[in-house]
């Protein structure tokens, strides 16, 4: 049945309906289809199956029936798993690192290849992946602010009630425990290399990403 | 979005990878998932009308019938399908609900069939989304009164009364159902005629006739010929107390009857002659006694036995009394607002009728009233009321022919509570529910904190403040927190606090400090409401029934030598069997006619 299904070609084009109203000229409106790319396609750049992809696509098309995730949206569905807290503030990152091309949307194949990356990637990948994702500002260092902002956006999720309560300066405490490890020449900011070489050291840390493996 | 939600998860969990590095803790092991990750698609033949969907669909809510285990009892081996022998049109609706997370109410449906597919399906009518749950309500209620007007109809009904009945049931029989027997309408039309006897007469009473021979000045007819009309008058009361004493004699309920409406209008009629016959003829109490006699004038009222009209009239009014209350109360403030104004304003001139704002009211009133503010104000509310009323009794009338007397007289929206839907205990915890327990493990983890609700929170505060440490087994970690669920507006109305589990902590003692264990079970209770706010909406009100009862049962009550402050946790307990749902299906508040 995949086989069926796989050789039906998608192809990727942006499907424009213009709605020719005499009265709303100004006011055109498009409703933007986003077709993804074939899926042999996606299978090579990904690490998912044929099956794995249409499952994925499924899911994805009946949430987001135009094709592509925006930001609201996404912060939508993000918050519904932490229902405690706010996650707005993460969500926005993980758009930002998700949203490869930068373009405020994420696309079924965006969507897909962050899933392999972090799911099915190598080691190595998934790093850069999260090295990626602290560096807000794509600079290629991660400075003091990036990580406050990363921590200070993961404690939000927690919420408001916590065990034990949250002190104000735990953030910062735990951005300092991160630089220490990770800032080996004390330059202020952390770079990809130094960032990898320190997680490969932790072992609690490869540990916890083997657990993460194959999680779909 | 709360059907999709699930496949999300995986997204949620890869995204937890960002954690990794800032975590201070090793993570915990994901769940085991031991079901097969492909899909499959399912068939589903529903009286011969074969439906397919994927598993994934089904499952997204696994406290239905078609999500659970349940769907086993009706598969077929040799079909290799599931049958069920129900309404296929209707199943389209549930499938619906499953595919999209929308229930929708099908108008041309009766209610009652779609809320017994409902039923079977293990779906809860509440989650019908808000395009179509004005509908199913109003056609709820209709339906319900429609009911309880049959059931009172049957009762009152024209079935011939048993043999064996006694002279009260006949006699009661003849009142209230007139056309049952030609004695019976006879007397009908006899009161009736002697009630417009009464008040015809009370009415030319007053018209001035020719004055009697040798006297130059009008009379009012009443005192030309009052021995007449006084003949006239007593021969109605007589009859009318007459009536009334049967009436009484007959009823069922004599205190039922004494204080219902139409029997205070019977009394109220005839009572002010009997006091008058009571009554000295004494100077001072006679201007009293005057004004009794103008409650004559409400023996028209006791037209309303015979008048249908005057009954639904009765009942609009009822039913809308609140709105006529509050357009009383406008008119009100208008009415002083200007009678002051005019009062101010004329105050220098001299010989003026605005001698003080009391007399001003009469002016400003009468002028309202004039330009017609009140009457098309109340025409308007009332005459849109009374048309609809009227429209649907008179269908009803046309319909069956008749309508007891009775049941137009007790107008008053049957109110219950909508016992319908039962809360479905959880059978089995879904995978999800599994992933997403672990997901936010996973957070705790990495901020090295732990969630809990409020009322521990408080509690904690307190705690440290004073010095205290308690430890607290992780399993309990991952608490409840506020009451706050993403997902829908009605999350409001059913928004229950799952205090239990988090009460944990056992001051006091200082000798030693007893974790209490709850046995929390992998039949998860821990986060039914984030599942509930990721998964359906009615989740909220599925209360695992037995793990609650075993949770409280295995919580020890805390040591009695607390401090002074009372234990929250006390009433958090009674309140996680509290299935309180505060929604209220039938309102009070506005009576819509449309249902009468």
């Amino acid at each position: 049945m995949g086989v069926v299904l796989g050789t039906f070609p998608m192809h990727t084009k942006q499907v424009d309906y213009r709605r020719r109203d005499k009265i709303d000229d100004e006011l055109e409106m498009t409703m933007v289809c986003h077709r993804p790319e074939g899926l042999e396609q996606l299978e090579a750049q990904t690490n998912f199956t044929k099956r794995e992809l249409q499952i994925l696509y499924r899911g994805f098309k009946n949430e987001c029936p135009s094709g592509v995730v925006n930001e609201e949206t996404f912060k939508h569905i993000y918050a519904q798993f932490f229902p405690h807290g706010d996650a707005s503030t993460y969500a926005h990152y993980l758009f930002n690192a998700f949203d490869t091309t930068n373009n405020g949307s994420i696309k079924f194949e965006e969507f897909v290849m962050g899933l392999s990356t972090l799911l099915r990637g190598t080691m190595r990948e998934k790093l850069e992946w999260t090295f990626h994702l602290y560096d807000i500002n794509n600079d290629g260092y991660i400075n003091r602010e990036e990580m406050t902002e990363i921590v200070r956006a993961i404690y939000d999720m927690m919420g408001k009630y916590t065990y034990p309560a949250l002190k104000g300066d735990v953030p910062k405490q735990h951005v300092d425990a991160f630089f220490q490890k990770m800032d080996k020449n004390k330059a202020g900011v952390v770079t990809l290399e130094e960032f990898i070489v320190a997680c490969q050291e932790d072992e609690m840390m490869m540990r916890s990403m083997q657990l993460f493996e194959n999680v779909m | 979005m709360a059907a999709g939600v699930a496949t999300w998860m995986p997204f949620a969990r890869a995204a937890a990878v960002g954690w990794l590095p800032l975590a201070q803790k090793t993570m915990p092991k994901p769940p085991v998932d031991k079901k097969s990750r492909s899909d499959e698609i399912l068939f589903v033949n529903v009286s011969g009308l074969r439906f397919q969907t994927w598993k994934n669909t089904l499952d997204r809510y696994p406290d239905t019938l078609l999500g659970s285990s349940e769907k086993e009892f009706f598969y077929n081996e040799e079909t290799q399908e599931y049958f069920f022998d129900r309404d296929p049109e209707m199943f389209r609706h549930i499938l619906n609900f499953f595919r999209t997370g929308k229930l929708h109410y099908p108008r041309h449906e009766c209610i009652q069939a779609f809320e017994e597919e409902l039923a079977f399906y293990g779906i809860i009518p509440e989650i019908i989304g808000d395009c179509c749950m004005e509908e199913y309500r109003d056609r709820k209620k209709e339906n319900q009164e429609r009911l309880a007007e049959d059931t009172e109809a049957e009762n009152a009904g024209d079935a011939p009364l048993p043999p064996d009945a006694t002279l009260r049931e006949r006699l009661w029989r003849a009142f209230e159902n007139p056309h049952t027997s030609t004695m019976a309408l006879v007397f009908y039309y006899v009161t009736g005629f002697f009630i417009a006897v009464s008040v015809i007469a009370n009415v030319v009473e007053t018209v001035p006739c020719r004055p009697i021979k040798g006297s130059i000045k009008d009379l009012p007819c009443g005192e030309k010929f009052s021995v007449a009309f006084s003949c006239l008058d007593t021969a109605c009361v007589l009859i009318f107390s007459f009536e009334y004493l049967m009436r009484l004699y007959a009823a069922p309920s004599r205190c039922d009857f004494a204080r219902s409406v139409m029997s205070v209008i019977d009394v109220v009629a005839i009572l002010p002659f009997y006091i008058g016959l009571v009554m000295p003829e004494n100077e001072e109490v006679s201007g009293a006694f005057v004004t009794l006699r103008v409650f004559r004038v409400f023996r028209i009222f006791k037209f309303s036995r015979h008048s249908q009209g005057l009954r639904i009239l009765g009942c609009t009014l009822q039913a809308c009394a609140s709105e006529l209350g509050f357009l009383l109360f406008s008119l009100t403030m208008a009415v002083i607002i200007f009678a002051t104004v005019m009062f101010y304003a004329e105050k220098g001139t001299k010989g003026t009728t605005f001698s003080s704002i009391p007399a001003s009211f009469w002016y400003t009133i009468v002028t309202m009233t004039t330009l017609g503010l009140l009457i098309t104000a109340i025409h308007y509310q009332l005459l849109i009321q009374l048309l609809m009323s009227l429209y649907f009794h008179l269908q009803y009338l046309f319909m069956w022919g008749h309508v007891g007397l009775s049941d137009l007289l007790s107008c008053c929206v049957p109110q219950d509570g909508d016992g319908d839907s039962t809360p479905l205990c959880v059978k089995n915890r879904s995978a999800f529910e599994h992933q997403h327990h672990h997901l936010l493990h996973c957070l705790e983890k990495t901020t090295n904190h732990e969630f809990t609700d409020e009322v521990t929170y408080s509690e904690v505060c307190v705690t440290d403040s004073v010095g205290f440490r308690t430890s607290r087994s992780t399993s309990l970690s991952s608490q409840q927190g506020a009451t706050t669920t993403c997902c829908s507006r009605r999350a409001k109305r059913r928004a229950f606090r799952l205090a239990n589990s988090t009460v944990s902590v056992s001051r006091g003692s200082v000798q030693e400090l007893d974790t209490l264990h709850v046995t929390k079970t992998p039949a998860g209770t821990q986060y039914p409401q984030s599942r509930s706010s990721l998964n359906a909406r009615t989740e909220n009100l599925k209360l695992n029934c037995d793990d609650y009862t075993a949770a409280i049962i295995s919580i020890p009550t805390p040591p009695a030598n607390t401090p002074d402050e009372s234990l929250p946790n006390s009433p958090a307990i009674p309140g996680i069997l509290r299935n309180s749902r505060s929604s209220t299906f039938n309102t009070q508040e506005t009576v819509k006619i449309s249902s009468l």
